[in-house]
């Protein structure tokens, strides 16, 4: 499903002393089959923006109670707002926002804190029985042993077991089952690896991997980690103060360190050390994945060995 | 959820919000018994009076202060509802069928016991609103001094009173995100009967309940690691003094306290 955002815009409690404007008009395109990445700093909208993604915030003229405002004489409408996921019309009250959100998988950040069933498999069903009443025992089964199965977990051993007495790492795998066991063909996962040690990092971004080959065509992901980023995006976008600054490859997005700098943004630690080695007069061509970033600087090397 | 404002702290620069917390606890209490002082309209006209004073000079929207009372809305309707069916008045009733007699009398009491609500709802929202949870403790601890020598521990009822007080923004926002979690989900919350709907709530309750465990245990950490204990000689960062503010608000009391007494002397009790 593509995804298509226009002029949004969304303010949170409105015409109040609390009121603040999340969104300030985002433009943004995400094709389906991507993998999706989403950096900013703090407050700079890109929650609020995801959370659009599957109706948990709506546009106001998707609302029950909405009524189009009137226009005074000389005032101009405010601009269209655009939003699609897929066929699916977000600005529009009468879409089936049940059915879109079994389409569009959200996984929170610390997923493992939406956990409430008695074991495993009552987790990991919730989200089937919400969206699929129809199924019938097998059917569920099959699915949460499916959906266990490609987290990695041993689904005989864990479904019985208190979603509670397992390990951090376990609890977010699980949690994440329980989102992915309807299949949706949008994932959006809301900093996925954060609060995990290097490894339980390293095997949750090889998980989301895992999940876009075979399971959910588009990943998006938001992250702090420049170098998340880097590794494992095909495009990125860049939110700033509620708007999308840059929208691109994570080798032409890290070319413009000072701009993102500006915005209070890091980069990849290969990019800082792309710079350092530009300093030297040493100029490395990378995509600024780790490891094409050691290839070229090893290639560089037996290049100059070669000329000595 | 968001709606309830109770506890929410409404930020502005007003007269109200500058008063001595400890002045406030008391109108607040004075303004109380001067509601169950009232036994005619009149007395709660004198009341309401009052109040309107107070969000006046509070500049909080009257909406918010409304709004405090949506969440109670409820018990108040069923209060007023039971009143109506159960009130005995002498003559004959208005209404009689079967079991339930319905007196004139009763309806008339329900509307003086829902304003009665009404106004004590708002009135104590005001205080919520206008006052931020620190310095209602504050307050209140200074007040309830007397009773320390009861050797009552008014220190740490107080601390436990704050930290509840603080907790309640965080959990809300604790609620909502769960809630978000669990709609994205498939759970439907507002749709079904009353029983399914209580049911959706599980999925909501028990992390919460988790949370607020893990959040307990860690405050009790952080505290412990910073040696905190309630001894006499902790000394306060923010000194309480009465203004002359509080001395209007002294003089606000009094006016109503005699105006609800006076109509309570010289015009007949409703009931």
């Amino acid at each position: 499903m593509r995804i298509q955002a226009e002029n949004l815009t969304f303010t949170y409690s409105p015409s109040s002393p609390f009121a603040t404007y999340a969104l300030k008009g985002v433009f943004l395109t995400i094709e389906e089959g991507e993998f999706f990445g989403i950096i900013g700093h703090t407050g700079s909208g890109k929650s609020t923006f995801v959370q659009h993604l599957n109706a948990l915030l709506k546009v106001p003229s998707a609302e029950k109670k909405y009524k189009p405002k009137k226009l005074k004489k000389g005032e101009t409408p405010p601009p269209q707002i655009v939003l699609k996921v897929g066929d699916y019309d977000l600005t529009d009250k009468k879409t089936d926002f049940k059915e879109l959100r079994s389409k569009v998988g959200m996984v929170f950040q610390y997923p493992e804190y939406q956990l409430f069933a008695e074991n495993v498999f009552e987790d990991v069903a919730f989200g089937l029985k919400n969206f699929r009443p129809e199924m019938t025992k097998e059917e569920v089964e099959r699915a949460v042993e499916d959906a266990l199965t490609i987290v990695g977990l041993d689904y005989a051993e864990i479904k019985d077991r208190s979603p509670f007495d397992l390990s951090g790492g376990q609890k977010r795998r699980v949690a994440i089952a329980g989102v992915i066991v309807t299949k949706p063909e949008v994932l959006v996962l809301d900093e996925p690896a954060a609060g995990l040690d290097p490894l339980g990092k390293k095997e949750i971004m090889e998980l989301l991997h895992k999940l876009h080959r075979e399971w959910c065509k588009t990943v998006i992901f938001v992250s702090h980690d420049m170098d998340e980023i880097s590794e494992n995006c095909t495009r990125a976008a860049v939110f700033s103060e509620g708007q999308v600054k840059f929208v691109d490859t994570p080798k032409n997005l890290f070319q413009r360190e000072d701009e993102l700098r500006q915005l209070g943004l890091d980069v990849p630690l290969t990019a800082k050390l792309t710079a350092l080695l530009r300093e030297k007069g040493i100029v490395i061509d990378s995509d600024y994945t780790q490891r094409d970033f050691c290839e070229k600087v090893l290639q560089y090397y037996r290049e100059r060995e070669e000329q000595v | 959820m968001k709606d309830v404002t109770f506890g929410q702290y409404y930020p502005a620069e007003s007269f109200v919000h500058k008063c001595d917390p400890r002045m406030k606890i008391i109108f607040l209490i004075a303004y109380i018994v001067a509601i169950f002082v009232a036994t005619n309209f009149y007395g709660l006209a004198v009341c309401f009076l009052g109040l309107v004073v107070t969000v006046v000079f509070s500049k909080v929207p009257f909406k918010s202060v409304l709004r405090s009372v949506k969440g109670v809305l409820f018990l108040l309707v069923f209060t007023a509802v039971l009143n109506v069916f159960f009130y005995k008045g002498s003559g004959d009733p208005l209404l009689h069928w079967k079991f339930i007699n319905i007196y004139k009398e009763g309806i008339y009491y329900s509307i003086f016991l829902i304003c009665r609500l009404f106004l004590l709802v708002m009135g104590s929202s005001i205080l919520t609103l206008t006052t931020t949870p620190v310095s209602l403790t504050d307050g209140l601890e200074s007040l309830l001094y007397v009773f320390k020598l009861m050797r009552l521990p008014i220190h740490e009822l107080a601390l436990i009173m704050s930290i509840a007080l603080r907790f309640i923004p965080t959990l809300m926002d604790e609620t909502e995100r769960i809630m978000n979690a669990q709609k994205a989900r498939g759970a439907d919350f507002e749709s079904g009967s009353l029983v399914k709907r209580a049911k959706a709530l599980i999925p909501i309750l028990i992390p919460l309940l988790i949370s607020s465990f893990r959040r307990a245990e860690e405050l009790g950490d952080a505290m412990d690691a910073r040696c905190y204990s309630g001894s006499k000689e902790r000394t306060k960062y923010k000194k309480l003094t009465f203004t002359w503010r509080d001395a209007v608000c002294l003089l606000l009391i009094a006016l109503i306290l005699t105006g609800v007494i006076l109509f309570k002397v010289f015009f007949a009790a409703l009931v």
